[in-house]
């Protein structure tokens, strides 16, 4: 028998408002536990919470990003449940008028594009954090209680984990454009839920889904998800029964494992928070916030096709990141050549990146540097061999690259005089090559052209380099 | 004569005139505190030394600009004060001794310079109508000291009563000012919801909680709510209204004004000592010039009903943040989490409160939320109706305060239901959503004070003021005093 | 409407996290039965075409600016806490 997958995600992004959503307490990752928190954070008895307009803005703002309908009425509700690191006993959260629903987005998936319709997008507060300790005690830490989040739910619209990884990456880039989150999961700035089931293809019904928990990255919702589907069709094929269970992700065996299975639907009496009053947003609220998102990632790709002539698949990693693409375009103001720094940023940069487990932002590299240094490149004061060693220089410490190609004595030789008694010697030194050469072996002037580069240290300019030797050549 | 006899406006002009000290009002509390409270159990915290010491910088710097300037007030203890203990009359918050800050209502009074001498008892959590829910003691009525003073604000009530003290603060969300204020023969006011700030009032039931005040005479009590009225941006509930000076208002005319007396506030149930105290109320006014006719707030006797569901559904809400993790006690049987949970919330619990938050849990569990929860905000919806139709024609709706004077100590415990039906006639205002005020209006045969209710339009304390400030000053039923401590005080 | 019994009760009492004790579960069962009884009394009036009232005041858009304030200290924040460790508020363990 064979089986479709069908998933659903759940996604919780953290908002970076300066301020938290319900009450006037930083909004700031990583502080001393308990340093960021007030009364209205604790709970204490009395205390009220007032909405952050901001904090709505940043969710309108995602919601559109997003391709959601804004709703025009919408509300807070309490959704109740005891855990030591909510506060109130209760979370302030949005049950039936979400500020957002139907939305989508598209991703591509081995040359396949392919919309994944978004359910809603809810506002609500972020709980604080609880560390358990092996000596039977648990400890709270109340300041990320009452960051803003917002929550959004997929539709069961993805068909495999490698999907659900393009939906994950996608999400986050739009989201990471729209400038109201880093989502950065390492941080928890981004948190993803997923679902997932099985069912005979031609089948309609759905089968039992089962919840994972305890993803901390992208790859790691791809490897739980296939785990899980795995284990849901050979759970099947056994005529054995899946139950509706929450799992959780082992990093280490790379399988999922039960925490619980569910009874019933969670009973979290979700009624109208009394102590806040219901928003109306008016057309001219959300024109406003629908005039501040920026260009999104698929629109500023298809500019760098029409526009700047850049082949698709380039134009789709260099839009991968908000960070890159501004990057990109940075360079381009400074002068740099478009196609050369896309190359670079593709390239060199990337790799750089990856090898150091390093964001664009923490290089010392500034998209000027990167242009002034491809000037350098294509005025010849620097062969793209050197080129390498003074990009390693401006990653790694920053600076001025025309500076450092002098400092450290990088310029190129182009003086026709200097270059000839180079090659001159070299020829002198190597007349077997010659020999080798007349006798139609073209290998040797590669050798011959390679030994002059030993002797100039690499900065022998190339295209001269090539023409000499052969005049010199020719006159022996 | 004690000094509390005098209105605060008298006091204010004594003061000024340096004819008393701050101390000596401050004396003046404490000392009929010590002479009372043993019997009246108003207090459940005093604050002394730090409420002398502020007496003594007031007297060094007098502050004509002070609207309260010195004068000693006590605050229920459901009404958070930044350093000084607030139980909300439970023994889980036994060791709250400092809430860390304090209630806007308290940050007004602070400003006018007035002088808290300590925070006062009340029903668990507000949740009862005799203050026998305090997990602490029982406050008694200072007319007879057999009988309760109402609640929940009963010991904001008896305090005034007692002249321990010029005026209270206490809390209203099903009639919690006014029936203790009936029963304890004093003036209570429970103004329009969203009047003043709810911010730092721990919450019973957020849509219908209200703080106000407790005075021995309308004039001090319009005094007080024009300190403490006003918009707050630490709550999102309060409104951006202005507060107008109600004493202005108080003329004594009531000439012309039209009304309303539902006949469901005086049907059965309603003694026959306070339907009496009532109708003679009614011909005071029209002796005054005004008009009164028989109306029908047709979905009042639902409002109970309505009532319990929804204060209950809220505060198995806001009771849950009672969790013996960042305040409280904890129970030392908490081994694990949810021992923890449930012996900290079972031990730091009564009886009423537990009722209440299993009542407002079923009635919000799914497959009850429609029927009970939904149903009982529709039926709101019809009460607060009822009573717009009414006031658009009239200006104010008249009848008494509780259906009997106060009952005996004990005598209802058992009986929750009863206890709340007694409710019915201050239920329906907190349902509106509107102002309502208390005013003593005769004695039962037994020596018991009767209240009238008089009910405004949202936000027209004024009209509801002048009202009872016109009946009170051409009665003076206000004048009697308990016998307390010996001697007439 | 339905009528409450023991094991609703209890489930209740689980909800809200209270332990109580069989003879409590009893004297509650009685009592809330006979205020759910009363509250049916709601059921005679035809509410079909009411919106519920969850606001008495017709209140929207109650907004505050995004400027962070300071407002107690660390110590503060763990001044009334009944257990700490270390700046954090200590909690038993959940039973696993």
């Amino acid at each position: 028998m064979n089986f479709e997958t069908i998933i659903g995600l759940e996604v919780h992004v953290e908002l970076k408002t300066n301020s938290k959503i319900f009450s006037p307490s930083p909004n700031a990752f990583g502080d001393e536990p308990n340093s960021n928190v007030n009364p209205i954070d604790l709970a204490y008895p009395g205390v009220l919470p007032v909405l952050n307009e901001e904090a709505v803005n940043f969710a309108m703002k995602a919601a559109m990003a997003l391709n959601c309908d804004i709703a025009t009425d919408t509300k807070f509700d309490r959704k109740n449940y005891f855990y030591p690191d909510n506060p109130k006993a209760y979370q302030i959260s949005q049950f039936d008028q979400p500020i957002g629903e139907n939305g989508w987005i598209e991703i591509n998936v081995n040359g396949e594009k392919k919309r994944i319709g978004i359910t809603r997008l809810h506002l609500e507060e972020d709980a604080g954090k609880l560390t358990h300790q092996d000596d039977g005690h648990s400890l709270v830490d109340f300041n990320r209680q009452g960051t803003p989040l917002i929550e959004i739910v997929s539709e069961p619209d993805i068909r495999s984990p490698e999907e659900a990884y393009a939906y994950l990456e996608k999400l986050k880039n739009i989201i990471q454009y729209t400038g109201v989150s880093d989502c950065k999961m390492e941080e928890g700035s981004l948190r993803c839920d997923a679902n997932l089931s099985i069912r005979p293809i031609g089948q309609e019904a759905f089968g039992v889904k089962t919840e994972l928990k305890n993803l901390n990255s992208f790859s790691f919702v791809q490897k739980g998800l296939e785990f899980e589907e795995k284990r849901q069709e050979k759970v099947l094929l056994s005529g054995g029964e899946i139950l509706p269970e929450t799992r959780r992700f082992d990093e280490k065996t790379k399988e999922t494992i039960l925490m619980r299975v569910k009874e019933g639907s969670d009973d979290y009496r979700y009624f109208p928070e009394p102590d806040l009053v219901p928003l109306y947003i008016d057309d001219e609220w959300k024109e406003r916030i629908r005039s501040q998102i920026p260009e999104l990632p698929d629109a500023r790709k298809q500019r760098y096709i029409d526009e700047l002539g850049l082949p698709e698949y380039d134009a789709g990693i260099l839009t991968g990141s908000k960070e890159m693409a501004d990057f990109f375009e940075e360079a381009i103001e400074n002068g740099g050549d478009i196609k050369q720094v896309s190359n670079w940023l593709m390239g060199d940069v990337s790799a750089y990146m990856n090898k150091h487990y390093k964001e664009l932002s923490e290089l010392a590299l500034t998209p000027e540097a990167l242009a002034k240094m491809i000037k350098l490149i294509e005025d010849g004061t620097i062969s793209s061999k050197i080129a390498k060693k003074v990009f390693a220089e401006l990653a790694e410490n920053g600076g001025d690259p025309e500076k450092i190609v002098k400092e450290k004595g990088l310029v190129q030789i182009s003086d026709e005089g200097q270059l000839t008694d180079i090659i001159t010697k070299v020829l002198d030194e190597n007349e077997q090559s010659i020999i080798d050469y007349k006798n139609g072996k073209d290998r040797a002037i590669k050798y011959l052209v390679g030994q002059v580069m030993k002797a100039t240290k690499g900065q022998a300019n190339p295209p001269m380099v090539n023409k000499i030797l052969q005049a010199e050549i020719d006159k022996r | 004569m004690s000094l509390f006899d005098h209105s605060i406006k008298q006091l204010e002009d004594m003061l000024h005139k340096k004819e008393i000290s701050a101390e000596d009002l401050v004396d003046a509390s404490y000392d009929r505190i010590n002479e009372v409270d043993e019997q009246v159990q108003a207090f459940l915290t005093l604050d002394e030394e730090n409420a002398r010491s502020q007496a003594k910088q007031l007297d060094a710097a007098p502050d004509e600009n002070a609207r309260l300037f010195a004068i000693p007030n006590g605050i229920k203890d459901n009404i958070v004060t930044k350093g000084l203990r607030t139980t909300c009359g439970s023994q889980f918050l036994k060791n709250f001794d400092d809430p860390l800050y304090n209630a806007t209502a308290v940050e007004k009074l602070i400003t006018e310079k007035t002088v808290t001498v300590g925070k006062l008892n009340m029903d668990e959590f507000a949740m009862g109508s005799s203050t026998e829910n305090s997990s602490y003691t029982p406050t008694r009525n200072p007319w007879n000291l057999d009988y309760v003073p109402g609640g929940s604000s009963g010991g904001s009530a008896a305090s005034v009563a007692a002249g321990e003290v010029l005026f209270s603060l206490g809390s209203d969300t099903g009639g919690s000012i006014r029936q203790p204020a009936s029963f304890c023969g004093v003036v209570g006011m429970k103004p329009t919801y969203g009047r003043v700030s709810r911010f730092g009032l721990v919450a019973f039931a957020s849509s219908l909680d209200q703080i106000g005040p407790i005075t021995r005479n309308v004039e001090d009590n319009a005094r007080v709510l024009e300190v403490i009225a006003g918009h707050d941006k630490m709550d999102s509930t309060s409104a951006d209204v202005d507060v107008p000076a109600y004493t202005d208002k108080l003329t004594g005319d009531v000439k012309g004004m039209k009304i309303a007396v539902p006949k469901e506030y005086l049907s059965e149930g309603v003694s026959p000592e306070v339907k009496e105290a009532v109708l003679n109320a009614l011909k005071v006014y029209e002796q005054l010039g005004a008009e009164w006719e028989e109306v029908s707030l047709t979905h009042s006797k639902y409002a109970v009903a309505a009532y319990y569901l929804l204060a209950s559904s809220e505060a198995s809400a806001n009771l849950a943040r009672f969790d013996g993790i960042r305040y409280g006690v904890r129970s030392d049987k908490a081994e694990n989490m949810m021992d923890m949970f449930t012996y900290s919330r079972s031990e730091g619990f009564g009886d009423e409160v537990k009722r209440r938050i299993m009542l407002g849990t079923f009635a919000l569990s799914s497959g009850y939320y429609d029927a009970y929860y939904i149903k009982a905000q529709k039926v709101r919806t019809l009460i607060k109706n009822d009573f717009d139709k009414i006031l658009n024609e009239y200006d104010v709706v008249i009848g008494p305060t509780a259906p009997t004077p106060a009952f005996k100590v004990g005598e209802k415990i058992d009986d929750p239901l009863t206890m709340y039906t007694d409710d019915i006639l201050t239920i329906p205002v907190n349902l509106a959503g509107l102002p309502g005020i208390s005013v003593p209006c005769g004695f039962s045969e037994d020596g018991l004070p009767i209240g009238l209710q008089i009910i405004g339009r949202a936000f027209d304390e004024g009209t509801v003021y002048q009202t009872a400030h016109a009946y009170e000053q051409a009665t003076g039923h206000h004048l009697k005093k308990p016998q307390l401590g010996g001697a007439e005080s | 409407m339905a009528d409450i019994s023991k094991d609703d009760v209890k489930h209740v009492a689980n909800l809200a996290r209270l332990a109580i004790t069989e003879e409590e579960a009893d004297m509650f069962t009685d009592q809330l039965s006979s205020i759910i009884e009363y509250a049916e009394q709601l059921n005679e009036l035809d509410t079909e075409n009411v919106e519920p009232t969850t606001h008495v005041l017709d209140l929207k858009n109650v907004l505050r600016k995004d400027e962070p304030k300071e407002w107690i200290s660390k110590e503060e924040a763990l001044k009334n806490a009944p257990d700490k460790q270390d700046g954090y508020f200590r909690v038993p363990s959940i039973l696993e």
